[in-house]
C-alpha cells in the first residue's frame, strides 16, 4: 500500500508533545465577565442612536410639495415603484447577471398597483366629503384613456407645483377630478390619515410596512434626511449608522463594490455586486479546499508570531 | 451503587456513540497542548461570550416588545447593551477568523470546523442586518428601502421582504439566533473533538 503524500497546507500530524494545564471553564467565565463589563461601559458612555421614524404626516407637513409630487408620480406612472418591475409589477424586466435573470424567473410576488394602492384606495378610506366623493365617482366612471389624459394635463400644469397654506397650487387645466384627488390625498397625509390607510392596508393588525415605505421612498424627503446622516450609497451608507456610531462595519466589502466601476453606474449594479459577494462568500467557506489561498498562511509565516513561544521553545 | 447498562436500547446506544465520538476528557479537557499559548486563542471564547451578552440583552428587549426602548431609559440602555455587544461580537469574530486563517486551522481534518465557522459568520451578518431592520426608527426605514433593491435584484425579495417588519423581526429573534447558536455549538464541538490545530513544522517532512 502506498503511503499518502503529506500536504503541509492540508495535513497536520497529531500532537504528541507536552501538555499544560488549561482551565477552559475558568477562562470562559473570566472572559464573559470582562465582555459584560466592557459592554456596560460602552453602553453607558456612548449609548445608542435612535432617530425617530419619519411619518407620512411629518413629511407631508415638512415638505408638502415633495409629498404632492410623489403622489402625482404614482398617478402618472413615473415613480420608482411604478417602473420597478418584479416583485412588485411587470413595468420593467428587473436586473440580470449575464444570462441569469433571477428576478424575471421569480416574477411578481408582491403585487403593487401604485394608482390603486397609493391613491385611490386610501382616498376611498377617507371620510367622504361631497367633493371627494364626486371626484372618485368621476374617476371610476371614466375610461382608462380619459384618466390618462386628465393625469397628463395635470402633470403639465404641475410643472411649477406649489403648496400654499396647505393647498396645492397648479395652473388651470382640463384635468377632471385629479386636483380634488391630489388635494384630498395631501390633506390625508398632513392629518396622519394616510399613515393609517397605508399601514393598515391588510386590516386591524399589521406588521407589514411595504406600502408606506415604498411611498415614502419614492419622494425625496427620506433621501434628504439620509444624506444629512451620511447614509447614501456614495457616502458608504450601507455600513454607516445615524450619528457617529460604528454601524455595520462588517459590510465594508459589500459597500466597496458599489463605489467602483462598472457597478457604481451599471443598471445591473445590485445583482453584479451580489454576484461578486456570492463568489467571495463561497470562496471564504471553501478556503481549506482552494490551492493557493490555503497556501498563503504557510508562505507568509505570520503563524511564527502567533506561535512564537512554541518556536522559541524549539530553538537550541 | 452499581450501574448496569441496558443493552438493545436507543438511549444506551446514543450515549455510547456520544461518548465514543466525544469522550468527556475531550469535551471538557483540563489540559491543552503546550503550543496553545497566545492571545489569539482568547478571541474565539470572546466571540461566544459576546454572543451570550447579545442574546441576554435581546431577551430583555423582547420582554417588553420591539418599541419599548424608544420611550424608556431602561429600554434604551438595554438597546445600547445589545448594540455594543454586537460590535464586540463582530470585532472578536473577525480577529478570530483572521487568526485561524493564518494558523491554517483547517489542517489535520479540521475543514468542517472552518466551514461551520465561516457559515456562522455569514449567518451572524444576516442576523445583525435584520436587527437593524427591526429597530422601528429612521435607520430601519432607510436601511430597508435601500436593501430591498439588492435583495430584489436576486429574486429573493419576493420571499424575504425587508420592508415587512413582522417578517424581519421574526427572522431576527427566532430563526437566525437559532441558526447562529446551533452552528456555534457544532463549531465548538468540532473544535473539542479534533483539538486545536498544531503549529506548522519548520521543516515539513513526511510523517514517519
Amino acid at each position: 500500500m502506498s503511503k499518502k503524500k503529506f500536504r503541509p497546507d492540508v495535513d497536520a500530524k497529531e500532537w504528541t508533545g507536552a501538555e499544560r494545564p488549561y482551565d477552559i471553564i475558568k477562562e470562559g467565565t473570566i472572559v464573559f465577565i470582562v465582555v459584560a463589563i466592557l459592554t456596560v461601559v460602552l453602553a453607558v458612555v456612548f449609548g445608542s442612536p435612535d432617530v425617530p421614524a419619519i411619518t407620512i404626516k411629518k413629511w407631508a407637513n415638512a415638505a408638502p410639495a415633495d409629498f404632492a409630487m410623489d403622489a402625482l408620480s404614482q398617478l402618472n406612472g413615473t415613480s420608482e415603484t411604478s417602473g420597478y418591475g418584479p416583485p412588485y409589477n411587470d413595468a420593467a424586466p428587473g436586473q440580470q447577471l449575464g444570462p441569469l435573470h433571477l428576478v424575471k424567473w421569480v416574477g411578481v410576488r408582491i403585487p403593487i398597483n401604485p394608482v390603486r394602492d397609493f391613491v385611490i384606495d386610501p382616498l376611498k378610506s377617507a371620510p367622504q366629503q361631497p367633493a371627494l366623493s364626486s371626484a372618485l365617482s368621476a374617476w371610476s366612471a371614466a375610461s382608462a384613456t380619459k384618466q390618462t389624459t386628465w393625469v397628463a394635463n395635470y402633470t403639465k400644469a404641475a410643472t411649477n407645483l406649489k403648496v400654499v397654506n396647505g393647498s396645492i397650487v397648479v395652473a388651470a387645466a382640463n384635468d377632471g377630478p385629479v386636483p380634488v384627488m391630489m388635494q384630498s390625498l395631501l390633506a390625508m397625509g398632513r392629518s396622519g390619515a394616510l399613515d393609517e390607510a397605508l399601514g393598515n392596508e391588510r386590516g386591524f393588525y399589521s406588521t407589514n410596512y411595504t406600502l408606506p415605505l415604498l411611498f415614502l421612498e419614492d419622494g425625496t424627503y427620506l433621501a434628504n434626511q439620509a444624506q444629512n446622516q451620511h447614509l447614501l450609497g456614495p457616502q458608504w451608507g450601507m455600513m454607516n449608522e445615524t450619528g457617529n456610531y460604528p454601524g455595520q462595519a462588517w459590510l465594508w466589502l459589500y459597500t466597496f463594490w458599489y463605489q467602483v466601476s462598472p457597478m457604481n453606474s451599471s443598471s445591473n449594479g445590485d445583482i453584479e455586486v451580489w454576484g461578486i459577494m456570492m463568489l467571495l462568500t463561497i470562496g471564504l467557506i471553501l478556503v481549506p479546499f482552494i490551492p493557493g489561498v490555503r497556501t498563503i498562511p504557510r508562505k507568509t509565516r505570520i503563524y511564527r508570531i502567533i506561535w512564537r513561544e512554541h518556536y522559541r521553545s524549539l530553538s537550541p | 451503587m452499581s450501574y448496569n447498562e441496558i443493552e438493545r436500547q436507543w438511549t444506551t446506544r446514543l450515549r455510547r456513540r456520544l461518548v465514543k465520538v466525544l469522550p468527556p476528557e475531550k469535551a471538557l479537557p483540563d489540559t491543552q497542548p503546550a503550543y496553545v499559548a497566545s492571545w489569539i486563542y482568547v478571541f474565539g471564547v470572546t466571540t461566544m461570550c459576546a454572543l451570550a451578552v447579545v442574546i441576554l440583552s435581546g431577551c430583555v428587549l423582547a420582554l417588553r416588545g420591539p418599541q419599548w426602548w424608544h420611550g424608556s431609559p431602561e429600554g434604551h440602555f438595554f438597546n445600547s447593551l445589545h448594540l455594543w455587544s454586537v460590535e464586540i461580537f463582530f470585532f472578536a469574530m473577525v480577529v478570530h477568523l483572521w487568526g485561524k486563517y493564518f494558523m491554517a486551522a483547517w489542517r489535520g481534518g479540521r475543514s468542517l470546523t472552518w466551514v461551520t465557522g465561516a457559515v456562522t459568520f455569514l449567518v451572524s451578518i444576516v442576523a445583525a442586518f435584520t436587527g437593524y431592520l427591526s429597530q422601528t426608527n429612521f435607520d430601519s426605514q432607510w436601511i430597508s428601502t435601500q436593501a430591498k433593491d439588492g435583495i430584489n435584484a436576486t429574486g429573493g425579495g419576493a420571499y424575504f421582504n425587508v420592508l415587512n417588519f413582522g417578517q424581519m423581526l421574526m427572522w431576527h429573534i427566532v430563526l437566525l439566533p437559532i441558526a447562529a447558536v446551533l452552528l456555534t455549538g457544532i463549531h465548538v464541538l468540532l473544535v473539542r473533538k479534533k483539538g486545536v490545530v498544531p503549529p506548522f513544522e519548520d521543516k515539513v517532512k513526511a510523517p514517519a
